[in-house]
């Protein structure tokens, strides 16, 4: 084994380790690396003294194919940025276009957007649960509780929108169609029995000493390091950054809405674990209101188009909170149907940022459990 | 005292195993091939071509626009338009499509063809099984394949079906009484006669059959494996 030198922000093998450091690849094909995923770990016996992480297996080129298609087209393709959470990212990527060429968006719309966004919320947090016990050896039983309930929730979606998981539903002024007979009390249903689910996972896990042996002050992301990083959503509420764009933006009709902003203390594995129980019981609320008012009328602004869209030239940038943190889309139009300049701002990738100074002077089988509180989506990492 | 989490989360594990055994809504193993789950309505998959009355060649809805090959974002459709016209459901001579192929081994299922049709001529279909051992041409479908007839339409997503056909309906009506206004003061001269066209036998509502190179004919159903819920339909072709 060859001595590796290692620049001065890594963490330093201990005196008389360094001809023992052990360079290993996790991934792309390890089952823990949430898709194809891999870190150039470097350690010293068990501890990680330096970690690369190593993404783009899954790139496909997806702004610059945007800039080649009409800006419908683009769509659906955003659907496969986050594949779990595809209506968030057609809210984000149709709240830009709107801002780009000026379109609104009527009522019963905004609702149906907000009611299919915090059904998307619910969705990943409870994938992210059973995903985040699964790496920690928890195998099985929480992620097919979760992944039970998740059915019910990619049922309400395809009732609505024809697919469950590709959804492509929203479009330039509103929503592709309206909801079936009887999807709004079916909807109602789910989100009325959710909350069970919530104490049966609660009652689960949450007072393990397992697993708060796993993850209590394993991976701390402190407050500073959150902000100068620009990592946002669970993650960075988990350190106690109050930062919820559907708060600071205030956009669509969430200033309507009352709900709580959960916060963490310490940024560790347990608080980003226990802020997304939370954040779902703050989006049963989001939607138990929004199921409770929508009203009836058109769901799609009747100036948008299907063919022909050509917004004026400018630049617009629009985010959202998605699941996962600020997802954002830059465009730059220049007249044509097709965008100038099209760009993702996408949380996994952002958050994804600080894995190595999360993961320093802890042992490996911890690196598997902070990567899966990270919460990545490869699709949108690598775009 | 230590433990006790671990002994909590143990009982909810107990309670759900035996829960499974009792529950009904908690069985949902389905044996697929010989079942079916019923299908939900918005349910889509892969595009097909809708065509009015018996014959899918002449009645085919599809006037070769080439909209949804420009808009199909993976850029899965090919379409050749022909060069002679025939005429269309309203007795309107119409190009018509003299290739449309659907490479599905591309498609996304997006539904933005259907979307940008101006003619409802492409809609989506419920079809999901369609393993084939030929890599190459087994996923591509021509227009043949995919011609399905309207009452199929009706079949897999009926709400949506009424509504086209409402709107189609109203269309007709529309340019029937534009057509009957325009024909009142200058009786002789049809709207537009086609010079390729061999004499259309009227231009009235019945569609003439369309002056195409010979094909073998179809039954008037397309064979569509039936689903669960729809196998006890009678005049279903297997």
């Amino acid at each position: 084994m060859s001595t590796l030198t290692l620049p001065t922000p890594f963490l330093s093998p201990e005196p008389g380790h360094e001809e023992r450091l052990l360079e290993i690849s996790m991934g792309p094909q390890h089952p823990s690396t949430h898709g194809v995923f891999r870190m150039n770990v470097v350690l010293d016996g068990e501890r990680v003294v330096r970690l690369k992480p190593v993404f783009g297996y899954l790139h496909r080129n997806h702004e610059k194919i945007a800039e080649n298609e009409t800006y419908l087209s683009s769509m659906p393709y955003t659907d496969r940025l986050d594949y779990i959470c595809s209506l968030t990212n057609n809210w984000g990527y149709a709240l830009a276009v709107e801002k780009l060429a000026g379109i609104t968006v009527p009522e019963r719309a905004e609702y149906l957007r907000v009611i299919t966004g915090e059904l998307t919320r619910l969705l990943n947090h409870a994938c992210l649960l059973g995903f985040l016990l699964q790496d920690m050896g928890a195998s099985g039983t929480p992620l097919m509780y979760a992944f039970r309930e998740r059915e019910k929730i990619l049922d309400l979606f395809e009732a609505l929108t024809g697919a469950r998981m590709m959804c492509n539903y929203m479009r330039f002024g509103g929503c592709r169609v309206d909801t079936p007979a009887g999807w709004l009390d079916q909807a109602r249903k789910v989100v009325a029995e959710f909350p069970r689910f919530l104490d049966e996972f609660e009652k689960l896990l949450v007072s393990n000493e397992i697993l708060m042996e796993r993850t209590q002050g394993v991976g701390v992301l402190s407050r500073e390091l959150a902000i100068s990083s620009a990592i946002s959503g669970p993650m960075a509420r988990a350190s106690g950054l109050n930062y919820d764009i559907r708060k600071v933006d205030a956009y669509g009709i969430y200033p309507r809405f009352t709900f709580r902003v959960p916060l963490g203390k310490h940024g560790d594995v347990y608080d980003r674990y226990m802020i997304r129980f939370l954040e779902m019981r703050e989006s049963l609320k989001i939607l138990n209101d929004a199921l409770r008012d929508i009203p009836a009328g058109p769901i799609i602004d009747p100036k948008s188009k299907p063919r022909g869209f050509r917004p004026k030239p400018g630049e617009a940038y629009g985010r959202i909170e998605a699941p996962k943190g600020e997802l954002g889309f830059y465009l730059i139009s220049d007249g044509s149907p097709n965008p100038y300049r099209y760009r993702v701002r996408p949380p996994s990738l952002i958050n994804l940022t600080v894995l190595e100074d999360l993961c320093l002077g802890h042992n490996v089988a911890d690196v598997v459990v902070i990567l899966g509180s990270v919460d990545i989506v490869l699709g949108e990492v690598d775009r | 005292m230590i433990g006790n989490g671990i002994l909590k989360g143990l009982a909810e594990t107990a309670r759900n195993f035996f829960g499974s055994y009792v529950s009904k809504d908690r069985l949902t193993t389905v044996q697929y091939p010989e079942q079916h789950i019923p299908q939900i309505e918005a349910t889509r998959d892969f595009p097909f071509l809708v065509y009015d009355g018996a014959d899918w060649e002449s009645g085919m809805r599809c006037v070769a626009c080439q909209i949804c090959e420009k808009e199909c974002p993976p850029k899965c459709i090919l379409i050749t338009k022909s060069t002679d016209k025939k005429p269309d459901a309203v007795g309107k001579p119409q190009f018509y499509p003299a290739v449309f192929d659907i490479d599905i081994s591309v498609c996304m299922s997006c539904q933005i063809c259907v979307e940008v049709c101006p003619f409802d001529a492409i809609k989506m279909d419920v079809q999901f099984d369609l393993p084939t051992d030929d890599r190459f041409g087994g996923l591509l479908l021509d227009r043949h394949k995919l011609a399905k007839s309207n009452e199929y339409y009706h079949q897999i997503h009926p709400t949506e079906a009424t509504a086209v056909d409402t709107a189609l309906a109203a269309e007709r009506a529309k340019a029937a009484a534009a057509k009957a206004a325009a024909a009142t003061p200058k009786p002789a001269a049809p709207a537009a006669p086609a010079p390729a066209a061999p004499k259309p036998a009227s231009s009235t509502a019945t569609p003439a059959p369309a002056p195409v190179a010979p094909m073998p004919v179809k039954p008037a159903e397309p064979p569509i494996k039936p689903l669960a819920s729809e196998s006890s339909k009678p005049g279903e072709t297997k």
